[in-house]
């Protein structure tokens, strides 16, 4: 049965949702990416809730023109508009006010969402109201999605990527410095609305699918999944697309493989699992990358001091440092130093004793920058120099 | 000199001075940070603009500049309105005030000074490459190009954001702190970048607020505590009264003395 989803054998209407949910996934994903480095992530969340009110709205006008309240380039026309004001409202409240962005995102999304529903139930009192479901929008439905449906947010995602494309520079440097981008006389203010612009057709686009409390995890969960595997915004946008449209992908096709399986929640769950993936795998930024970089680096403190301490005839007490010096050879199971053991204290005793003399001299102040207890010297330093300063350690040591 | 207000607002601007500031007043909650202060730099020398801490330094130049909105103020670049005049000016932002985890080699963040040759779609091509490495050795960092940000050490981004405002092949140089928090060797590489810029007949503005190095960087002071106290040649206005009147209790005996 997943085969069949997967591979789009699943019947007309399952693969509609598929690729339009692949679509908006790609568009998501690389446009949340200039949300989440412009740390405005949460900005997104104002703007989804602020659709529901414009729904509402919509409908009922749409009614009372004598319509059919459901259509959806209609309903998507309402929920721009209405979150529009709210993007507007947020960027009111903290440049006008002394609230801060976050303060106002609260007081925005929720006012919103409050208004939404309000008028969602003055809706199922209304005659027409009653099949309305325009609760779908919540959390999304893709049951008897219509072509017309489909093209409107296979199209609607690929503009909102275009532009995502078109202004990536811009974005860029307003994400990571505007100060330098305002110095330089870009419009950082119209740079920015033009950024939230954009994750606020994503979330019009998106409401369909993924629905609107959702949507928001579309936008970021891509981005912050992608950080984890590249320090390049190219590759971070780039990757945070793919990672947002096999997102879609493989959700829309899971929840086509039962009836009722919701696809907006089950899409944002595969995003959760390459998210997981990334954090736990992910070279360089990833914890167990972090973990084992800790744990050789512990390891090589532990042996250092170890062979200090035999260098010097200091017993060694430490649990840990026994352990790691007998599974090199470097000493017997009764905590005596072997032949490899002597040699090597011996050499980090006079490592020590060069980094120090090294240390005292101001002359090698560059060089004395990179101590750090663990680095041999002759990595440092070129062997002309070495030797200079092993005639001083022998000076020092005839005295 | 104490307080000049906007007494010649009539007056054309100077075609002359890349930095013409006149009657400019920027307030943070109605508190003045910088009060009604005319400045006029010259064109080809270093000046500094040195005051105490919260004397209003930096918010001169980000007001100059636009990126605070003053309250009032006009502010020209070689007699023109400067939004006309952007590409010739290049700005380095205080290190501490961006996110240094951002996703971004050495060479990225170079790269975004050639902004304006780009623009949104033109390909980055070899010639664009080859500019932003002679910036990055310029101030010593080439060997750094593909280095992540946030890896590198204080000195070393200062160094970058120097590079970058390079790269905009700028006339005008305005720069807040670019020596604080540095090591003694990325002060030498930045000093010497700067001296080198003025040989080339530019214009550096520095907010600057290590007093005892003044004399030595350069030629012209700027003395600001929200209002404009003196501006002039260094060695007339770098002086204990004009620097007593700027400081007020602030400013150490031993200090003063250090001075001569």
């Amino acid at each position: 049965m997943f085969f069949e989803a997967i591979t789009l054998q699943l019947g007309y209407n399952a693969t509609l949702v598929t690729i339009g949910a692949a679509l908006l996934g790609l568009a998501a994903g690389a446009t949340g990416t200039f949300l989440f480095l412009g740390k405005r992530a949460l900005v997104s969340d104002a703007i989804s809730h602020a659709t529901l009110p414009g729904v509402a709205l919509a409908f009922i006008t749409m009614v009372a023109l004598g319509g059919d309240g459901r259509a959806l380039p209609g309903l998507l026309l309402g929920s721009a508009l209405s979150s529009a004001v709210g993007l507007l409202c947020v960027s009111a409240l903290t440049t006008r006010t002394r609230l801060s962005e976050d303060a106002a995102i609260g007081a925005v999304l929720s006012v919103f969402f409050g208004l939404g529903i309000v008028l969602l139930t003055v809706i199922q009192t209304m005659s027409a109201g009653r099949q309305a479901g325009l609760e779908s929008f919540l959390l999304g439905s893709t049951a008897g999605m219509l072509w017309n449906d489909a093209l409107v947010i296979a199209l609607g995602g690929a503009i909102v990527l275009a532009l995502a494309l078109l202004l990536r520079r811009p974005m860029t440097i307003v994400a990571f410095d505007p100060e330098f981008a305002a110095g330089a006389g870009m419009n950082v203010r119209r740079i920015e609305l033009a950024m939230m612009g954009l994750a606020l057709a994503i979330t019009v686009v998106g409401l369909k699918i993924v629905g609107l409390i959702l949507i928001v995890a579309l936008l970021i969960i891509p981005a912050v999944a992608a950080r984890f595997w590249s320090e390049r915004v190219t590759v971070v946008v780039g990757l945070a697309g793919t990672i947002g449209g096999v997102s879609g992908y493989v959700g829309a096709a899971v929840s086509a493989t039962a009836p009722d399986l919701p696809t907006g929640p089950i899409i944002v769950l595969v995003a959760f699992g390459l998210f997981a993936i990334s954090l736990l795998l992910a070279p360089g930024r990833g914890v167990l990358a972090a973990v084992l970089r800790h744990r050789r680096f512990q390891a090589r403190v532990h042996v250092r001091q170890g062979l200090l301490a035999l260098a010097q005839g200091q017993p060694i007490y430490e649990r840990l440092t026994l352990r790691l010096m007998r599974a090199r050879g470097l000493i017997r199971a009764d905590g005596v130093a072997t032949e490899a053991g002597r040699a090597q204290a011996a050499q980090a005793l006079l490592d020590e004793r060069r980094w120090q003399l090294l240390r005292s001299d101001p002359a090698h102040e560059e060089a004395a920058a990179h101590y750090d207890g663990l680095t041999p010297l002759e990595t440092v330093l070129t062997p002309d120099q070495l030797r200079a300063l092993d005639r001083g350690l022998r000076l020092e040591a005839a005295q | 000199m104490g307080l000049t207000l906007a007494r010649d607002a009539g007056r054309a601007p100077d075609a002359q001075s890349p930095l013409e500031i006149r009657g400019l007043t920027v307030t943070y909650a109605e508190k003045p940070a910088v009060f009604s202060v005319d400045a006029r730099f010259e064109p080809g020398v270093m000046t500094a603009i040195v005051g105490p801490n919260g004397a209003g330094k930096s918010t001169l130049l980000k007001a100059a500049l636009g990126i605070v909105r003053p309250v009032s103020g006009q502010v020209s670049a070689w007699g023109a309105p400067i939004d006309r005049m952007r590409g010739r000016i290049a700005y380095v932002p205080q290190r501490a005030s961006v996110d240094w985890d951002f996703p971004a080699r050495v060479i990225d963040v170079v790269l975004m000074g050639q902004y304006r040759q780009l623009g949104l779609l033109r390909r980055v091509r070899t010639r664009h490459m080859e500019a932003a490495f002679d910036c990055l050795r310029r101030v010593g960092m080439d060997g750094f190009a593909e280095r992540q940000i946030g890896q590198l050490s204080g000195g070393q981004q200062q160094r970058v954001f120097l590079a970058r405002a390079l790269a905009q092949g700028a006339d005008l140089y305005l720069l807040d702190e670019p020596f604080a928090g540095v090591d003694a060797a990325t002060e030498k590489a930045i000093i010497s970048v700067l001296k080198e810029l003025r040989q080339q007949g530019k214009t550096v503005v520095a907010v600057h607020h290590d007093l005892s190095t003044v004399p030595d960087y350069f030629d012209r002071v700027f003395l600001i505590n929200t209002t404009r106290i003196a501006e002039g040649p260094v060695d007339k206005v770098f002086t204990q009264s004009n620097l007593q009147e700027a400081y007020g209790g602030r400013l150490a005996t031993a200090q003063m003395n250090a001075l001569g």
